[in-house]
């Protein structure tokens, strides 16, 4: 029988305690509450709008949360045609944006510039904003936003958090601590 | 009245000015000065109840003369009659007369026409581009303007680039072809 250990010091709260790393406790936290910035920009937005809706839900992958302001949004959904007339406004919406945020390219406008290849339109948002989950289809249907959205948390889940945010910190701990 | 009535009444009051009737399934299109436009206008309007301007085309016929052409689509409500007024405008012509005074709808329309084909209309209220942003230098719709663009910059408001067309541009008819063929930019060689 291999020994047991108790984790808990104090056994009111023993099983209530977990150990994790910071990275995966934040990590975990960030990608299942994604407060969409929804940048509907063409038809790709009916099918966003489908994917908020009861049908869908993206709520359950806690995405429910369609903010009009960038400054309360961790990703954009770039859903739709982005026309050079547009393409400014789209990247200064991305700037003000609060740390840490992520781009979805919805649809193949987005991704490419798509059947628009002409004067007016922008070959792709990734000219301009990084991208960091590209969706195909014209539009997509919601399942495949849904599936990018899952692409993007398990990109998340795999970010190095701390590390990135408070650079100086994470130094001083690793000096200390090996 | 019919159409033929109001028709003859036109040809009537203007005359020469009025060629190339032509009828196409039960419209009539004709060809005027660009300078007698606003004087056609108007009768059309005040006498003969052409109440409702449909729409403002402007068409580049690049190499032949006169160059544009700009086709006033109206329509009678009373009398449920369509009529087309084709203005032939030269390239070294300055300006047309706005009609926006005689159809306020027209407003949006020539600013369209200017926008898009670089056609001037002289006491336009308010004749800045409607779709492309100010300070654009191109009029996109001409023929000697590319398909995939020309650069351009203003800085803070926009910005254009040429677009990769890599054996564009692409036509959407129904075909046999794979579509290697007809989207090459979706299979570049080299992969």
């Amino acid at each position: 029988m291999p020994e047991t250990r108790s984790t808990a010091y104090d056994s009111k709260i023993e099983g209530n305690v977990i150990f994790t790393r910071f990275d995966a406790a934040l990590n975990w936290v960030r990608k299942n509450s994604l407060w969409p910035m929804p940048m509907g920009l063409a038809c790709c937005a009916i099918e966003l709008m489908a994917a908020a809706a009861s049908r869908f839900d993206i709520a359950r992958f806690g995405a429910e949360v369609m903010r009009f302001s960038p400054r309360q949004c961790d990703v954009m959904i770039v859903a739709g045609t982005v026309t050079y007339k547009m393409a400014l406004a789209v990247k200064r919406i991305y700037e003000q944006m609060p740390e840490p945020k992520w781009v979805i390219a919805m649809g193949a406008c987005a991704s490419t510039g798509g059947m628009y290849r002409s004067y007016a339109t922008l070959q792709g948002i990734d000219q301009l904003i990084p991208v960091d989950v590209y969706i195909s289809g014209c539009p997509p249907r919601p399942e495949a936003l849904l599936a990018g959205l899952m692409k993007l948390q398990e990109k998340i889940s795999r970010e190095r958090s701390f590390r990135n945010q408070k650079p100086e910190l994470a130094e001083k701990f690793e000096e200390a601590f090996g | 009245m019919t159409s033929q009535e109001l028709l003859d009444l036109l040809s009537k009051s203007f005359g020469e000015k009025i060629q190339n009737e032509t009828e196409f399934r039960g419209e009539t299109s004709f060809t005027i000065a660009a300078s007698d436009v606003h004087e056609i206008a108007n009768f059309c309007r005040d006498e003969l109840s052409f109440d409702y301007l449909l729409d403002i085309t402007s068409i580049d016929n690049f190499g032949e003369d006169p160059r544009f052409e700009i086709v006033c689509h109206l329509y009678s409500m009373p009398h449920g009659v369509h009529l087309r007024l084709k203005l032939r405008v030269p390239e070294e012509l300055g300006a047309v007369d706005t009609i926006s005074d005689i159809w306020p709808t027209a407003n949006w329309h020539e600013r369209e026409a200017y926008d898009m084909m670089g056609i001037k209309f002289t006491g336009h209220p308010d004749l800045r581009r409607i779709l492309m942003w100010d300070g654009y230098p191109f009029f996109p719709l001409r023929k000697d303007f590319p398909l995939e663009g020309l650069p351009s910059e203003m800085p803070d408001v926009a910005f254009t680039k040429v677009t990769p067309m890599e054996g564009g541009p692409f036509v959407t008819v129904p075909s046999t072809a794979g579509s290697k063929d007809r989207e090459p930019r979706a299979h570049p060689p080299e992969l």
